[in-house]
Order: structure tokens, then sequence, then C-alpha cells
């Protein structure tokens, strides 16, 4: 298998889905000449032309707008939102429009959408442009929200939400674009809503995403070295939210961490916790505990934004306060 | 004016008891003579009685904490009393500081504890009810109920003393190396004991290599059988006892006397073995400085098995007591060991044990010497057997008894008129049983 970076397979998903089905076209702000603003559809405005790869006016809520028009049409839309903090002013479009119009029309349309948009801190962006909101959207029914951790499941995952006729909102994380993984060759997809067993281990379930799945996986090799054996549970898609493979490693090990970028308060963490407790009750032998970002509007200051997002050392620690 | 119950001294030997369990909440009444808190000291838990009557205002340690002898634990105040911390935080750790011995300096600033405010006198307060609880995990508690482990007798090692999986499974391996069967006709109590372990025959998955943390009674018994090993210079002597008659007495007691009254056999032996012990008085004995202390009473220590560990309960002034009284005490008292509940009373001040295993069909074994005892009695079962009586081949009934004796105190001689006379008293259960 190839060695490729996040990077590399989000734009390999995107090409070869655009190659796969002339229905599929791209659209936000900078995607097009410029080359996306972290680089992802470098070249595909030359390669597919500016039909389909279509630079948009600084406005969320026109594109999502214009997105789901389109998706209700019949195309394929894969909208970009420089940051989730920019889907904010789209907020209307995304929960009450996406989210809704095929249970509100009685299922007479099929809204064939991805929003891809990029969160997370740790790049001194300040306060409004490193936020981890995805908990938020995934409150809401109707929408499916995936955060991939690694280059193959955000290859295979992107080609599944763009085949799928659900509105997907697609999270990428900014400081993951460079992380390098193996994936497969070819043509492949990976279902939306299958939690995963990342790493398999005996003491201690860690629950995680996205970018905290790398963080989860340098915790576990330190702990490895005291005989410490995590298992890590990727869930990928935070709604549907596919507990079986978390309840089956908690019957397992019983005791949990999870790990979450953004904030404590009502945050994955939180809904996982929840369900553990509601389904395993009996083979709880210690409070699961949750590592996320301390709960303060993320500093600006390179030393202080460490602080506040949560650590290897964090989870290292969490894992040691339920053994 | 408050009172301050301190950790009480349980055992000559005591230094520190750990404190398992409040029995009464912060707040709640609590008469002079109640249980207060449940102890567990290196023999056993034991219940602590509250010695003044109020209400119970303040906790100064939390449950699983270990405390010094004679460090405060509670403060009992009137009912609407409020007391000043300096009362207890003062407190020496010498002796049982006393409330009313110690008048409440006034402290400027300092006021009642925060976390215990005194509800108006008249009014209720409402206990905490988590105190009352015994903290364990969900997984424990369920392994617990399957497997029918009782949670109140576990020490926690999970955080903040809760009970964890692993101290259930360390419990149930303790249980399940203790023998267990009830079926022979011997005389150790056997209500404790589960079933015996089934047969595995299969070859089942290498398990990893584990430690099991040693409880206070684990510890304390393998300190003191080392200590007595390798300081005591023990000698053996083993004799075997024909039993037709004490069986046959015993039966015929057993289904005339009632439940109440059953005798077993080692109930007689113990009579016997003071009686014997009368005659010979370096045997009833301890080693001091100075030379052999020859002790007045014959304090008998019994071999109770409880889970994880043994005890010796003592039935005080044997040869003073009748047959059924020595019968119907140790029972009780074998009872409350294996409940966890022994008091400080029932295992102190043994002259001299027995350890019987007749139950688990045993022909003979030996026994360490309980310092600072001298010797010790190991009763096997009582097997039927061919022997020769009258130049005749017969069945009979024989029990071997083996004794462990110090040989810094008595010698083989003294030993084996010991275990004659022993036996002598043994071929007169009549007597054994109604004589006084």
């Amino acid at each position: 298998m190839a060695q490729i970076t996040m990077r590399e397979a989000i734009s390999q998903a995107l090409w070869e889905e655009m190659e796969r089905d002339p229905k599929v076209f791209i659209l936000g702000e900078e995607v097009g000449v410029w080359g996306g603003t972290y680089a992802v559809t470098k070249g595909f405005y030359d390669h597919f032309g500016p039909e389909r790869v279509r630079d948009t006016p600084i406005a969320e809520s026109a594109i999502v707008g214009a997105a789901i028009g389109a998706a209700l049409t019949g195309l394929r839309p894969v909208a970009e939102l420089m940051t989730i903090n920019f889907a904010f002013v789209a907020m209307d479009h995304i929960v009450n429009e996406a989210a809704k119009l095929h249970y509100m029309f009685g299922g007479q349309m099929k809204l064939p959408l991805v929003i891809r948009t990029v969160g997370g801190g740790g790049r001194q962006l300040g306060a409004t442009h490193s936020q981890v909101p995805d908990a938020i959207f995934a409150h809401f029914p109707g929408l499916k929200v995936v955060a991939p951790g690694t280059p193959a499941d955000a290859k295979g995952m992107l080609k599944e939400a763009i085949r799928s006729d659900d509105p997907i909102l697609f999270i990428e994380e900014a400081t993951l674009y460079q992380v390098r993984g193996e994936v497969p060759e070819g043509d492949y997809t990976i279902p939306i809503g299958k939690s995963t067993i990342a790493r398999p281990g005996r003491d201690v379930t860690i629950v995680t995403y996205s970018k905290e799945v790398d963080n989860s996986f340098k915790a576990a090799q330190k702990l490895a070295e005291e005989g410490i054996e995590v298992e890590i549970v990727d869930l990928r898609s935070l709604r549907p939210l596919d507990m079986d493979p978390v309840i089956e490693s908690f019957k397992k090990t019983n005791r949990a961490v999870i790990v979450e970028e953004g904030w404590m308060s009502y945050g994955v963490g939180s809904e996982v916790a929840a369900r553990i407790y509601e389904t395993a009750f009996d083979y709880v032998d210690a409070p699961v505990k949750r590592v996320a970002q301390k709960e303060v509007p993320l500093p600006y200051n390179r030393t202080l934004e460490a602080m506040a997002l949560p650590q290897v050392e964090d989870i290292v620690n969490a894992v040691r306060e339920v053994l | 004016m408050a009172d301050i119950v301190a950790m009480p001294k349980l055992g000559f030997d005591m230094a520190e008891g750990m404190l398992v369990r409040w029995v009464i909440a912060e707040g709640q009444r609590v008469q002079k003579g109640a249980v207060l808190a449940e102890i567990e000291t290196d023999k056993a838990t034991v219940e602590v009685e509250s010695t003044f009557s109020g209400v119970v205002f303040k906790h100064l340690v939390t449950q699983g904490t270990s405390v010094p002898v004679g460090k405060p634990i509670a403060v009992i105040t009137a009912e609407g009393e409020s007391v000043d911390p300096s009362l207890w935080e003062t407190g020496s750790s010498e002796g049982a500081p006393k409330g009313t011995q110690k008048p409440p300096e006034t402290k400027p600033g300092v006021q009642a504890s925060p976390e215990a405010p005194l509800s108006p006198a008249g009014s209720t307060s409402t206990p905490p009810i988590d105190q009352l609880e015994i903290k364990a995990s969900p997984l424990a508690k369920k392994i617990a109920r399957e497997q029918q482990v009782d949670l109140a007798r576990l020490v926690g090692s999970g955080p903040e003393g809760r009970i964890i999986r692993r101290d259930v499974e360390a419990a149930l391996k303790t249980l399940q190396l203790s023998p267990a069967v009830s079926k022979g006709k011997g005389t150790l109590p056997a209500k404790s004991a589960s079933a015996a372990p089934a047969l595995v025959f299969r070859a089942a998955p290498i398990p990893g290599d584990e430690i099991v943390p040693l409880n206070r009674l684990r510890g304390a018994i393998s300190r003191r059988m080392t200590e007595s090993k390798q300081q005591v210079p023990h000698f053996y002597i083993t004799r075997d006892y024909q039993v037709d008659d004490l069986l046959d007495l015993r039966e015929q007691w057993n289904e005339v006397a009632g439940e109440e009254n059953h005798l077993s056999i080692n109930d007689f032996i113990v009579k016997a073995a003071a009686l014997s012990l009368r005659q010979f008085p370096n045997i009833n004995a301890s080693l001091v400085e100075g030379g052999i202390k020859r002790h007045g009473h014959v304090n008998i220590g019994v071999a109770v098995a409880i889970p994880g560990g043994l005890l010796t309960v003592v039935c005080r002034d044997v040869d003073q007591k009748s047959l059924p009284a020595i019968g119907s005490e140790i029972r009780v008292m074998a009872a409350r060991a294996r409940d966890g509940k022994v008091r400080p009373e029932d295992i102190e001040g043994s002259t001299f044990s027995i350890s019987n295993l007749g139950m688990y069909d045993v022909e003979n074994f030996a026994a360490i010497i309980n310092p600072p005892e001298v010797a010790i009695l190991a009763v096997g079962s009582a097997r039927e057997v061919p022997s020769i009586i009258a130049e005749e081949l017969a069945i009979t009934r024989m029990m071997k008894i083996t004794i462990s004796a110090d040989h810094r105190v008595t010698d083989g001689a003294e030993a084996a008129q010991f275990m004659q006379l022993l036996g002598d008293y043994l071929n007169m259960p009549l007597g054994l049983l109604t004589l006084v």
C-alpha cells in the first residue's frame, strides 16, 4: 500500500469521483484558480475546468445554499467551507435546509450534498478560527457528520460521501493534512456510520476520532512501554454514531477514556460516556474519563494554546487514572 | 459538651486499625453502645461501639483509612450543639482525648466545620445516604452478586477505596483456595465453605502470573507463622486414639439434646485437652523474660477457617465449663468469625490451640505453634481401620492427633505423657460430657 498524506488522500478522492461521475462538482472560496486554501484542489481547475470547479464569493450562506439547490436538481456538489468556523454563517442552510428538506417534503427529493470543511486548533489562528464545533452539527438529525482521522479513512469515506444521497458534513483537521498513512490502491469506499478498532488492546478503551486518533496512538505507544495496552476505537462518524465497537471493547476492558479536541461540555465525550453507562453499566469498573479542550476560547499565545488543547500527556494521565 | 471517639486498641499488639466503614453517618443520632463503625485490625473486622450518646457531628477519618490507636476518629455532640474544630485538631495522639476533659478553646475566626453544618435543634437532618453504602464499581457489584461475594468484607483498591473488579476476583481466588467440604463428621465449622472445586481434566489456557496483594489478615498470619517457625524449635509427637465410645456417645447425645446443644468431636477434644493441661502446666505456658510463665487459666484457641485465612477463637477457662457450654460458645464465636464480625475478646488470650482438619478426610498433619503458646494440637479425621483387639482382627474408629511443642519449654517425654493423658480423657467421654 502507498504511504500518502491526508491532503493527497482527500485530493485523490475528489479527483477520482469527479472522473467517475460528471455530476460531481466543487464550489467554494479559492478552490479553483488558487487550488484551495489547503491546496487540496490544486490542479483541479486546469483539469476539470471552471464549470466543475467554481470559485465563489466570500459568502458561506450562498455557497451552501447554491449547493443545496444544485443537489436538489440532481447534481452532486462538494461545497468547501474554508473553515468550520465560517459554517456558523451558513448555519440555517446547513441545519434547517440541508438536514431537513428530505424529511419535510416527505422524501420527494434527495440531497446528495457533501460539505467539506476544516476545523481544529493548534495553529495560532486565534479564538474565532480554531474551534471544534463538531458536536453542534452532530446534534441535528438529518445531517450526517463524519471526521476521519487517517488518510485511508478520509479517502474511502469521502468517496462514499460523494456517492451517498444524504447531506453530509465532512470535517477535516488542518493539522492532519501532513500526516501520512497507508492507503489502499485502487477504488474503494468506507461505509459512513461505522466505528472501527484502530488499535487492539486489553487494558483501557480509548474512544476518539479525527486528530485525537493520532494523539491517542502516541499515548498508546508511551503506555505500551509501561506494559499498558490500550485499545483505540476510532468513531470516524459522529452521526450516525456506531457504538458497537465501543461497547464491545468496553465490555472487555471495563474502563474508557474519551478523547476529543473540542470542549468537554455537551461534547462527543459526554455522548459516548452516557451511552456506555446506558448500555454497559454492569461492566463499568471505573468512572469513564474525558479528555477535551479546556473551557476557554482558544488562546492565540502558542504556550497557552497548547495548554488549552488536549496533549498526548493528558491522554496518558487519563488512562493511568482509570486503571 | 462534645465527645471524641478514638481508635480503640482491640488487641495487645494492635498499633493501628483500618476504618472500613462508617455505620452511623454524620448528622445521625447514635446511642451509647450502638455500632458506630467497622474497623479492620490485623486479625479481623471488628465493630466499634459508640462510647457516648448524641449526634455524630463529624467523621474525622474517611473510610479505608488506617488510623493509629488512640487517634480521634469521630466527634459526637449533643443535638444542635456546635463544636470548635480545635477540639479534635489539637487532640493528642497518645491517649484517647475526651472532649469532656478538655474544654474547647475558642479560636478567633475559626468556625465549626463548614462541610458538616449542624441542623438546628429539633429539625431533622437527612444523613448522606452514600456513606452508608458500599463503594464498589458496577462491574464489581455484578461479579459479587453472581459469585455471592459479600462486598462489605472487601477492601477496595480502586480510587478512593472503591472496590473494583480485581478486588472481587482476588477475594474469589482466596475463597477457592480455602478447602470446602461439609460432608465429613469432623468439627471444623464449614458453613462458609463453598462447594468443592469441580474436577477439570482438560487442559485449560495457561493464565498469566499475577500478584494478589496480602490483606491484613493474610499479612498477620504470614508474619506470625514465619516468626514461630523460625524462632520456636518445634518437635512433634503423633498418637492414634480409638474414638468408638466418643463417637457413639456424641451420636446419642446429638439425637436427644436438640440442635442448640449439638456437640462436635472437637468439643470433646477441647475439654479433654483442657483437663490434661491442668495436669501439665508446663504445656499451658509461655516463654517470657526470666522464665516460663505457667498460665492459671486454661483458654483454648480453636482454629476457624474463614475466607482468606484463619482465626483462632478462644474458649476461656475450659476446665471450668460443661461440655455443652463449651460447644455452644465455640459455635457462636466461629459463626461471628466467619461473618467477619468477630469481637476482640473472641480471639485474644488463648494459652493453647487446637486445629482440626478432620472434616477434610485428613489422616494426620502437624500445626505451627501459635506464639506465645507452647503447643498446639493438630487433629485428623476419625477413620475406620482394622485393629487387633484381644488377638482378634476388628474394625475400630481411630483418630490421629499430633502435638507440636516448643522444645525450649517442654520435652518429648513430657509431651508424650500429655498425649497419653489426653487419650485417657478421650476414652472417658461420659466423664467429659457429664462432669464439671
